[in-house]
């Protein structure tokens, strides 16, 4: 006990040890912090006006920041079973800091869905036994326990995985082992689930699609190694920690399945939608070409498909197998699914409202400012996991500091 | 292992882990405490402008409707009272009318007569103290009127929005939509904390003190039925129904949903919707359908009747039907 309250004391004294540029990044970030934190205390206390919503588009940007986040956790299984399943040794190295973005993605998540409530005090009303579950009818209360549970999964595996390097002892298989291949189910229920949310709604032609939970799950296995393959570069340059090239071409590899797996199921979509336009494709319609005059999305959903392309062609073509081309195709294919599933999913589904009518939406500054606010909380949070992690991974934090250094990878 | 100029973390900073604190690190890290929760404090400063009573423990300890005892709703309903007095400068009389033995509501509307002359959706918001900016705001109003092109039933050639100089017009007919309070309802399914649930009589209320806010339900429903208090209401004293019930049209807090309750402040007192009861065509039918004799149960039995998105499967208790 006392070494485990030694281990919390010297991690929290690391926390604040580091160069000017670890300070510089960790202010800006939590300026950012900061700001979207007021942006949050002004929309609580004037209400969710000071957001784009409305009655006919009553969910934005930050449940389609919520929803693309769940992804980027789900990701994470993409390093856990090439390294559990497939036992690829060099996937090893790595696997733990998809842990630490998977937990990073789903506090965001979190996150996400508080700021949008109505009565964000009340949230407790979710939570029995102070609350009352409406499980298992409410697709939102399987998120809730689904979301949770991954948190919590990961917080005991990468925990613990940390805690015995950081004691230079083997850990125990019976105790992180079921945990892994648990949490790989887990982080395809999370994905599932939170299309379920979406697909379970009978009243809104535009998601309830069976294709949806799959494109969900294949847009995730892209987005999230693409942020993967783009942070372990930050770390192999910035930080004491090799990580050789091999975990990132498998990851490109996984990219440019999942990918093509995306654009399939996109091109499924598109043909089911406009070659016999039934009045269930005016959403659609309305998102690709504008619908009795309004158009508000058709700028976003071409960008998308456009960064989409330009990120396929690069993975599918010897162009990626160069660092810069591999990152170009990251960024584009990162933020032409943020867009997907953001303002090509989420806000499509409100318009036309379910009578007809066409009421547009686009976040306003406050709800812009909150958005960035809890991007920059789990940028925080990741930047201060690996901060203190590596230390402990390269065996520079150790129990015992007279002791040998463990053998670093590699 | 690779090293580099930029290391963050050098053998020497960790080597400061493992000595214990300095004074100067004390310091150092106390003034940049002070700094963060400076930043901290400045950042919260808008939640100041909160209005005393906003949030209080009673409030945050407040159980379901459904748990609640008759003595706590009393005193609940008292201090809600209270309250629309000191905010809205009216003393309402709280109620909370229960559900009638042997009674279940149903609505049905006649398309062939409906003019399009909104009066309903007015007299919504006169029974139900919705919000309103104005005078013209209807826009917080339970029923939608669609005006919709003669020919067909589409939705999505109608608009709300129509505003000639006299209704009807003549290749347009009218639908006006509300809650359809129906038997499978999507709304109450969805609810992740059962603030929203099916009454007895088939009425679908919200428990505003209950509800978190997280609008799933205006999602689930293919009525678009359900308002949402994106601020708190503003409502001039003179435009307060003062007749209240807890579960309908009491004033309600920001940050909730709320929808038609079939005016159950009303109905459930032996009374019309008022939507019903201002409409000057008599195209709205409003009754028992477990009474055999009623109007109603007449209309379902007898008249060529349309339900609105039938494919959706919520089974309404709400109807149009045609004259012959």
């Amino acid at each position: 006990m006392t070494d485990y309250l030694t281990f919390l004391w010297r991690v929290w004294r690391l926390s604040w040890q580091g160069g000017w540029k670890f300070y510089v990044w960790m202010i800006f970030l939590s300026v950012l912090v900061l700001v979207g934190l007021n942006a949050w205390a002004r929309q609580f206390v004037e209400g969710l006006a000071t957001t784009g919503m409305t009655d006919q588009v009553s969910w934005g940007a930050y449940i389609a920041n919520f929803t693309f986040l769940v992804g980027v956790a789900a990701a994470a299984v993409m390093l856990v079973i090439p390294a559990y399943i497939y036992k690829k040794e060099h996937m090893h190295e790595v696997v733990l800091f998809g842990e630490l973005m998977a937990i990073a993605a789903i506090v965001m998540c979190l996150l996400f869905v508080t700021v949008d409530l109505g009565h964000p005090d009340r949230f407790h009303h979710m939570i029995p036994p102070f609350g009352i579950f409406n499980f298992p009818g409410s697709i939102l209360s399987w998120d809730v326990i689904v979301l949770n549970g991954y948190l919590l999964l990961n917080l005991h595996i990468a925990g613990y995985m940390l805690y015995c390097r950081y004691r230079g002892k083997a850990p125990t298989r019976k105790f992180y082992i079921p945990f892994v291949f648990l949490s790989i189910a887990w982080a395809v229920s999370i994905h599932t689930v939170t299309a379920f949310l979406y697909v379970g709604l009978a009243g809104r032609a535009y998601w309830h699609h069976p294709l949806v939970p799959a494109r969900f799950l294949a847009s995730a296995f892209v987005a999230g190694p693409a942020l993967m393959i783009l942070t372990f570069q930050v770390i192999r340059r910035v930080m004491r920690y090799y990580i050789g090239d091999k975990p990132i071409f498998t990851l490109r590899m996984i990219m440019t399945v999942a990918m093509l797996i995306n654009m399939f199921l996109l091109g499924s979509e598109l043909f089911t939608e406009f070659y016999s336009p039934t009045q269930h494709a005016a959403a659609a319609h309305y998102l690709y070409f504008g619908l009795h005059g309004h158009d508000g999305l058709v700028p976003w959903i071409w960008t998308a498909i456009a960064l989409d392309v330009i990120g396929l062609l690069f993975l599918v073509t010897p162009l990626s197998r160069h660092i810069v081309g591999l990152n170009i195709a990251c960024v584009t294919c990162f933020v032409g699914i943020w867009i997907e599933k953001g303002m090509g999913l989420i806000i499509p589904g409100f318009v036309p409202s379910p009578l007809g009518q066409f009421v547009e939406y686009l976040p306003t500054l406050n709800e812009t400012l909150i958005c960035l606010g809890v991007w920059a909380v789990g940028a925080l949070m990741l930047s201060w996991m690996l901060h203190v992690a590596i230390p402990i991974m390269n065996g520079s934090l150790r129990a015992d500091p007279h002791a040998p250094a463990p053998a670093l990878n590699h | 292992m690779t090293e580099h100029s930029s290391n963050n973390v050098s053998p020497k900073t960790i080597e400061q882990v493992y000595q214990p604190m300095t004074r100067r690190t004390f310091l150092k890290g106390s003034a940049g405490a002070m700094v963060g929760l400076a930043g901290l404090v400045a950042a919260l400063k808008p939640l100041l402008a909160l209005e005393k009573g906003e949030i209080s423990l009673d409030d945050l300890l407040q159980r379901h409707y459904r748990q609640l005892s008759p003595a706590d709703l009393q005193r609940i309903m008292t201090q809600l009272e209270d309250k629309c007095a000191a905010e809205y400068g009216v003393r309402p009389t709280l109620q909370d009318l229960k559900p009638l033995e042997g009674v279940q509501f149903a609505y049905a509307l006649n398309l062939t007569r409906c003019i399009g002359c909104r009066k309903c959706a007015h007299a919504c918001l006169a029974e139900n103290n919705q919000s309103r900016a104005g005078e013209d705001d209807i826009s917080m109003s339970y029923i939608r009127v669609l005006e919709m092109q003669k020919g067909a039933i589409n939705l999505e050639t109608s608009t709300v929005y129509y505003d000639p100089e006299t209704v009807p017009q003549k290749d347009k007919y009218y639908m006006p939509v509300q809650c359809h309070q129906c038997q499978e309802s999507p709304c109450t399914k969805v609810c992740p904390v059962q603030a929203t649930w099916q009454e007895k009589d088939g009425v679908v209320v919200v428990d505003y003190n209950w509800c978190i806010g997280c609008r799933y339900c205006m999602a689930a429903c293919p009525y678009d039925a359900r308002r949402f208090n994106y601020q708190k209401p503003t409502l001039k004293p003179e435009a307060i129904n003062p007749n209240q019930n807890y579960l309908s049209n009491r004033i309600r807090p920001k940050g909730v949903v709320e929808k038609c309750t079939f005016c159950l402040q009303r109905t459930r007192a032996g009374k019309y919707p008022a939507c019903l009861e201002v409409c000057p065509t008599g195209a709205r039918v409003f009754g028992n359908v477990l009474d055999p004799d009623s109007e109603i149960n007449y209309i379902l039995n007898h008249k060529r009747v349309y339900i609105l998105k039938e494919e959706v499967g919520t089974l309404p208790r709400f109807y149009y039907f045609f004259d012959a």
